[in-house]
Parts: C-alpha cells; structure tokens; sequence
C-alpha cells in the first residue's frame, strides 16, 4: 500500500476542524484520503505516544466514504467527513469502551452515547478512542490499564489527564480535535500541559447518556482542539438538552461561532488572588500576567478579586467525587458485561476477586475513601460537611460574577511533569488540579487556552464564567488566538 | 402476664405503569427471562435514570386517599448494597424526603369498630430483580425483567395490635389500592408484599418491645399466621427470661414458624445519599389538585352513599362497595331496575356464587349488569316469581339468552290469572279430602302441603303470593 504522505497530505494534517471543512469543500482532497492520512500517522506515531486504545480504520472509511458520497451529491452537512477521536468514556456502539481499564476491556458497548450519535450526525469521522486514566481517576493518564500516555511535546513527560489520550492525539495531529470529559480539571489540565484549547461546559450542557460515569455530579463532556474556532464548532455539535439525561438543562443553544469575532473593551476580568499566590510557578505566572496583558490591550479590565474558600476546593472535591463513583462502580460486578475472575468459587468470591483483579490502585483507592465517607458515622462529618464547603464555593464564584464578567488565571501551576513523579503519593497528584477543581464543583464553564512556553512547554491560561457563558469564553479565547500564536505552537512529534 | 402485640406493617405495592420507575422497559408480568430489561435496566456503563411521571401521579393520588401530606419536594436516594438481582449495586429509592408524608386508614373489625391506624409515609423505589436457585443444579438465575419496576412502600405506625387488626389494615389498603387503580394488588404475583415488624410488651406497658421483622409474606393468610406465631415466640422468649434480637425473619407456612434470615454478620450500612443523577421533585398545587381529580369515590364515602341513597344496610353497603367493579356493577343493576334491595341482594348472592365457582371478576361476569336488571324488573312486575328467576338465572349464565328469551322459551311466565290460580286450587282441593279435613281440624301445617301440590301442577309457575292468598280463603270454608 502507497503512502498517503504527499506534501498535500503533510499539510492537509495540520490543518484545524475549521479549515478541513474549507479544504474538503473546495475538494482539495476528499474524506478518504483524509482519513487515510491520519490512519497512516496514527500507525507510525501511536505506539511511542499511546494516544489511542482502538483505531476504527474501516469503520473510519466507511464513513469517509459516505462522506465524499454525500459530497458529490451536494447534500453533505458542513463538517462531514472530518476525522476526530472519542475519548475512550464514550460508549460507542459495537466497538469496544474501555474507559482506560480492565474491567472494561472486553465491553462491547451496544449503544451509542448522545455525544457519539450527534457527531455521527453530523458526519464527522471517527478515528477512534484515546486512552485516559482509568475510568477518569487521575491527572496525568499514568492509572490506565492500556499503560501512560506521553506528552508529544517530550515523552519523558505526562500529558495531563485524565483525557491524556486525546490531548496527545491531537497536539500530535494524530486527529484535529478529540471529544473528552472533565470532572476536576480533566480537559483543561490536559490543554495547559500540550499546548490545546479545550473547554468544559456548563454542568448540564452536554448530555451524560453514554458517558461512562465517574462523579455524577461533577462530569462533563468537552473537547480538545487546537483553535478556539475548532473549539466552538465542535461544541455546536455536541450541546443540547437530552431528555435521556435527568441533568440535562433545557437552554437554547446559542450559535457559537456568529460570536467569536466580538470586541471585548469593557470586560472586567477577575483575576483571584488565591491563584497567584505559593504555589505557582514563577516563569508560569510571567507567562499568564503576560497573556493577560493582551486582554488589557483589546480594552479588557483586570481586578484582583478573592475566591475566599478556594483553599478547601481539593478536599471537598476528593470526599464527594469518590463518593459518587463508590456508588457508581457499584455496578462492575462481573455479573453481567465486562471482568470477571476466573473460576470464582461463590458470590463473595465472584465480587472479590473481579473487583480487587479488574479494578487499579486509583480506583479502588478512591472507591474506598468514597465509601468511607458515606458509611455510618462518617456521613454528616464527611459527605454532608463537603456539600456544604461546595455550597461556599459557589457562592464564592457568584459574589465574584457580581463585580467581574469573567475570571482568568493559571490552568495549572506548572507545566507538563515527568512521568512517575508524583504516583508515590496521591495527594500530590491530587493538588495538580488545585486551580481546576472549584470550577467542576460550582458547575460552571472553564476554558483553557494555550497562553506561552515556559523552557519550551506550553502553558495555559484558564478562563471561566458564570452559567452557560460558553459563547463568551470562545469569544474570548479566539480573541485572544487573534492577537497570539501560542496555540499554533505544535510539538514535532 | 398480659401480653400486648404492637405491630407495624410496610407494604410494597408495585404500581401499575406501562413502563419501569426510571426506564421505558415494559412490566409486564411473565415475560420469557430478561426480555424486559434494556441497558439502563442491566446498569450497563453510561446509562441514565429519567422518572417515570404516572408512577409520580400514582404516589401521589396514593398519598391524597390517605389523607396525607403531599411532599412538593422529594429526593431520591441511593440505597447503597451489592447482590446480583441488582445491577447498579445500589436501589435508587426515598430516605428523607418521601413523596408521600403522614397520612391514615381506617379499618373496621370483625366485631364491627372501626379504629384509625396511622400510615407514616409512602415513597417510590425500584424493585430488583428476580433470583432463582431451584433452576440450575449451582448457579442461581437472574431474571432482570422484575429489575426497576416502580414500587409504593407504605409504612403504617406500630398502631396494629393484633394479627387480625393486621389483616384488616392490609385488606383496606389492597382495597383501596384496587380502588385506586394504581395496583392489581395481587400477592400470590408479588405485586403486593408484606412485611410485618412485630413485637410483644406487657399490657399497660408504654415503651416498645425490641421488634423483629418478618419480610415477604405473600397472603393474608400468612400475615396473620407469622404474626401469632412470631408474637407467641417472642413472648415465650420473654417468659423464660431470655431478649428477643432485633432481626430479620422469614415465616415458614409448612411448618408455621419464623425463622432467622441472617446467616452471617452483614453490616446493613446502605450509606444512602442523594441520587446525583435525579433532580429533586418538584410538585405545585396546581399537579396535585389535576391528581385529586382522578381520585375515584372512595370506599368509605361509596359506602355511605349505598346507604343514604340506596337505603343499603351498612353491612350490605359495606360489602358492595369493598370492591370497585362490584360497586359499579351494582349501580348500574339499581338505577337500571329500581330496586337497590334486590339488586344488592342478587349480585352479593347468586351472582357472587357463579363468579366464585367459575373464578371469575366481576368485569367478566356471563350476566352483564343490564341483564341482571332485567332479570330483576320481571321479578318485580310479577312475570316471575323469585324462585323460578333462579333457574332463568342460570340459563342466562350458561349463554341462552336474556331474561326474557329464556322466560318465553322455556315457558316459564308466572300465572297470575287468579281465576286461573281458584280452578287449579279447587282441583287440588277436590282431590285431597284426607288433608283437607286435616287442615280443618287444625293442622296448620298441612297447608304447606296444599301450596306444594299447587306449584308442583302449576309447574312453579304460579304466582306464590297469589295461591297463598286463595288458598288460605278456600281452606277456610
């Protein structure tokens, strides 16, 4: 078989969600060929990244196909025929769904998420799904079954996590952008650390159904580019009320792109000071005061403001988080889908071993503690103490809104960090996502874009609003991708 | 030592939806095994629960027949443990915020009393699923169908104080339930489930007993059987000195006797919290009062109007309206014919009987209630007597028509002629001189004899009241 690595091909790989569409319309190569290119680069580059668990090749070109099909015919939706991957949490139906683990290595999901079935919908092209820590426990996709991810940027480091495999694929232009989850930080750390844009919404937004679920009230679907543009294309098609999904919210959907372009003199821009404070690195915090300066400069206003409770966000999040997921690992049993041991002996036995066997250490360590804080005894000063301070949280985020229109800071206190430095003790894994977390539990939107290079890794300055300001944290971001070119910054490889 | 009996009973109603508590899969009963179990239903990765309203309107037309307090807002809880008939490890039900607060039924006893027995909240929970170890030689089956159906728990306060209380609690809410619409109650199904706590105290005594639990007794029968038995024990425990153990127990109606359910220490922490997955329910006026409009009439107030309006005896009232078909059917049968009496009469009776005997509800009656009260108006306007209305009747139940095809066919009009009713007397008369000398010289009960030979050469169908009447006149002479 031919290479489809022609200079054509070498350029069509760098080229945005955005551009592609522009690309495929004017029929500078068809879907096909596309979708060749990237099975080929994935083919080369995916064994030393570990980006992806599974590539759907054929399944890719059928839908390449029907693309270009749909194409000729003139009856092609806009994004039709662009190649992407599914972080492996998505259930997607006939291919296997490991959500980085070996309880779920032979699950077959035989139905699609509402993520899933919209992209599908829209024609895009399914490469296939990324690896993550495992079932979304962890800041650095070092927990899954299926081994680490590497950071393209420098394989001696993490890519962030738990989304790493889609981080990876994508800033590697192993695919142009990647759907991912975030229940602490998961897609926005992975941004900072590899030079992407990618956002959370809105608890509500996107639809949980299909979603492998780790805190339910914290989990959110979102994505992973490399432009804010990108990113708001991809959103279009991901949001939407889903009445499969109890906690999905019934809000309109706003055009995301017909806002990008919008000036932003007068944005008061809260900067807390809790952010800025121990903790961050020098040559992080230069980078961020300097991105922040190119907000001041389209006419923005920058106001330090206080996140009085932001102190007690890791805790808070690590009582209620595994809490949820306590309950819902509940359900790998070995039962009826997925793991089970060999020649159990009785129930117990069954339920021991398949757990204790198809269960890491994160998880198991998590589901523990979670268990822990809801038993008997434990609840009121654990669990109902940790809805309280997240109570507190949201308040502190509300009293903000109220003088400042957004609020910006540091992603994460410090670039990408070696692979195995920080397993020995959770709890410094744990504080990486110490600017992340409050967001997820106030529910509201958080954003990371590329903002500098600090010793030639990237950095990302996180940008969050109030409830279903999605339009206007991509605006702000694209604004800013006007006036920089961080985010065009990509590793070789 | 007089012993005194407290018990409490909580009751698992499994409501009548089309479809599951929190997915579109199907309920019914006896379906092949897990063939009504979809991906939310197997706890499949990823899967979302979405509340089913009906089961909603249900609970709450449940709570506003009781009389009680409607929770506006009601949270579900995980009920958090692990066995195979439940797939997502945790029972997805209400702990603090029931949809169903304080609320009341009456019960009316044997002897006639009524007491009130206080019914302390309903919520809705999902059911599990099915486990079956008598199938395979070592392995036990699991049928998921059962797995998610919506179920009503009803708990009542420790107000009942004796198994016959118990039993008449748990008929009037089967009643009702029926009454409501909202369960086909059916216990030998499972649809309704009993649990009995019990415990024993001195008479006079204030505090309780230490209680023990009793799970799933599946007839009336056997609630009140467990009751005794397990109240005997426990006072025979007490006699000798010993403490009952707060704990699980299961009655046995082969041998009639409780027995303990624990087999090992299992730490029933089931660390409930709020389902994240779920939002709270939120109800207004507006939802309860649309609710309060299916309310049927219910049977207490039924009861009274059979009485007031029909001039029903309480007991036949009572009986009538216990059951809503019955009740409607009677209805219809007395509005039809003009006369409560006997139509009550008629549908406690004869067509009780025939249902019974054939076992069938009165919604497939062989008699429809229109044609009973024909039947009934042929009684009143003399065509028939009631005698001979019995043997129509059966006609009418083994297909042969209505009331008065049979009547015609068979012949079986009354003869009221009276002149007609004097020559047949006088022929009897003439041809029985022995009794009538009998009855002359004072043996009145030779006149049932004279009223026999009558109807026998009338063939039954002359009318009774007429030949009494002749008769007595005739024998005077």
């Amino acid at each position: 078989m031919t290479s489809e690595m022609t200079p054509k091909m070498n350029d069509a790989l760098k080229q945005g969600v955005a551009e592609l569409a522009r690309s495929l319309a004017r029929k500078d190569f068809t879907s096909v060929e596309l979708t060749r290119a990237y099975l080929e680069r994935i083919d080369q580059h995916n064994p030393q990244l570990n980006a992806y668990v599974t590539v759907t090749g054929e399944q890719a070109l059928v839908q390449a196909q029907a693309a270009d099909q749909a194409r000729a015919a003139g009856t092609a939706a806009p994004y039709a025929g662009i190649p992407f991957a599914h972080k492996d949490i998505f259930c997607t139906s006939g291919v296997r769904t490991a959500c980085g683990s070996r309880m779920l290595d032979n699950f077959i999901a035989p139905y699609d998420a509402t993520v899933v079935e919209k992209m599908r919908q829209a024609g895009m092209v399914m490469l296939g799904k990324t690896n993550m820590d495992e079932f979304a426990m962890g800041s650095s996709n070092e927990t899954s079954w299926y081994g680490p991810v590497k950071n393209p940027w420098n394989h001696t480091l993490v890519p962030g996590g738990s989304s790493g495999g889609s981080a990876a694929a994508v800033a590697a232009h192993l695919c142009p952008a990647a759907t991912a989850t975030d229940t602490g930080g998961s897609i926005r750390q992975p941004a900072s650390f590899c030079g992407l844009t990618g956002i959370k919404p809105t608890y509500g937004r996107i639809s949980r159904w299909g979603m492998i679920a780790f805190a339910s009230s914290l989990d959110q679907a979102g994505v992973l580019t490399r432009s804010a543009e990108d990113a708001a294309i991809l959103m279009q098609m991901m949001s939407g009320f889903d009445p499969k999904d109890s906690t999905s919210v019934d809000v309109p959907v706003p055009d995301y792109l017909a806002t990008l372009d919008q000036p932003l003199k007068g944005l008061r821009i809260g900067l807390p000071k809790q952010h800025f404070a121990v903790g961050l690195n020098p040559e992080v915090e230069k980078q961020i005061r300097a991105a922040l300066s190119e907000f001041e400069k389209q006419g923005a206003v920058l106001k330090e403001i206080s996140l009085d409770n932001s102190h007690l966000s890791v805790s808070a999040y690590y009582v209620l988080a595994p809490a949820e997921a306590s309950a819902n690992l509940s359900r790998y049993d070995g039962v009826r889908f997925g793991y089970r041991c060999d020649k159990p002996v009785d129930l117990e036995d069954m339920y021991k071993r398949t757990r204790g066997e198809g269960f890491g250490d994160e998880v198991k360590r998590r589901i523990m503690i979670g268990t822990y804080a809801l038993s008997a005894g434990y609840y009121d000063a654990y669990y109902i103490k940790a809805q309280k301070v997240r109570r507190l949280i949201k308040d502190d985020f509300d009293r903000a809104f109220r003088e400042v229109d957004v609020i910006m800071g540091p992603t994460s206190p410090h670039t990408a960090f070696p692979l195995g430095s920080k397993t020995k003790d959770p709890v410094t894994m744990y504080l990486e996502d110490i600017y992340t977390i409050a967001v997820n539990l106030a529910g509201l939107p958080g954003l990371s874009v590329p903002a500098g290079l600090v010793n030639g890794l990237p950095i990302g300055l996180q940008i969050v609003g109030r409830d279903f300001s999605e339009a206007q944290l991509l605006n702000l971001a694209h604004r800013f991708q006007q006036a920089t070119d961080w985010h065009t910054h990509t590793p070789g490889v | 030592m007089a012993w005194e009996t407290v018990i409490g009973l909580e009751v698992h109603v499994q409501l009548a939806t089309k479809s599951k508590l929190f997915s579109g899969s199907a309920t019914t009963f006896g379906a092949e095994p897990n063939t009504q179990a979809n991906v939310f239903d197997l706890a499949l990765p990823g899967t979302l629960p979405v509340l089913n309203g009906e089961a909603l309107r249900m609970a709450v037309k449940f709570g506003l027949a009781i009389g009680a307090h409607i929770g506006k807002k009601s949270v579900f809880d995980r009920k958090n443990y692990f066995y195979p008939d439940l797939p997502k490890g945790y029972q997805t039900s209400q702990l603090d915020h029931p949809i169903v607060g304080k609320g009341s039924l009456t019960i009316t006893l044997d002897d006639g009393t009524s007491r009130t027995i206080g019914v302390t909240r309903a919520h809705l929970e999902e059911d599990a699923g099915k486990s079956l170890h008598e199938l395979f030689p070592n392995d036990t089956g699991i049928d998921l169908n059962r797995a998610g159906t919506p179920l009503l728990e009803i708990v009542s306060e420790p107000e009942l104080r004796s198994a016959k209380e118990a039993v008449a609690y748990l008929k009037k809410l089967h009643s009702l339930i029926l009454y409501l619409g909202i369960s086909d109650g059916d216990m030998s199904q499972g649809s309704m489930r009993c649990d009995a706590n019990v415990s024993v105290r001195q008479q006079g005594d204030s505090k309780f007993g230490t209680r023990a639990e009793i799970k799933n007794i599946n007839s009336f029968r056997f609630v009140e059987k467990a009751i005794l038995i397990e109240a005997q024990r426990q006072i025979d425990i007490l006699e000798d000195g010993g403490r009952i153990i707060q704990e699980t127990r299961l009655y046995d109606p082969d041998r009639n006797e409780t027995r303990s359910m624990r087999s090992k220490e299992v730490a029933n922490d089931y660390r409930y919290f709020p389902e994240p997955d779920l939002l709270p329910v939120v109800i207004d006026d507006a939802f309860i009062a649309a609710v309060k409009t299916t309310l049927p009439e219910l049977p207490d107030l039924k009861s009274q109007r059979f009485q007031s309006h029909y001039g029903l005896s309480e007991y036949d009232a009572d009986v009538l309206s216990a059951d809503r078909a019955t009740a409607d059917f009677f209805e219809v049968v007395a509005n039809a014919c003009g006369d409560a009496k006997l139509s009550a009469n008629w549908v406690m009776g004869d067509l009780q009987s025939v249902l019974h005997k054939s076992e069938l509800d009165i919604a497939h009656s062989p008699v429809s209630a229109h044609a009973l009260a024909d039947l009934i108006s042929r009684i009143k306007d003399n065509t028939i007597s009631s005698k001979i209305a019995k043997t129509v009747f059966e006609a009418m139940v083994n297909g042969e028509g209505s009331a008065d095809t049979i009547i015609e066919s068979k012949g079986l009009k009354q003869v009221t002629d009276s002149g007609a009713i004097e020559k047949l007397i006088d022929t009897i008369i003439a041809a029985n001189p022995k009794q009538l000398e009998q009855y002359r010289s004072g043996q009145d009960k030779v006149f049932t004899f004279f009223v026999g030979q009558v109807m026998k050469e009338s063939k039954g169908k002359a009318n009774p009241a007429q030949v009494n009447d002749i008769l007595l006149n005739k024998l005077k002479k």
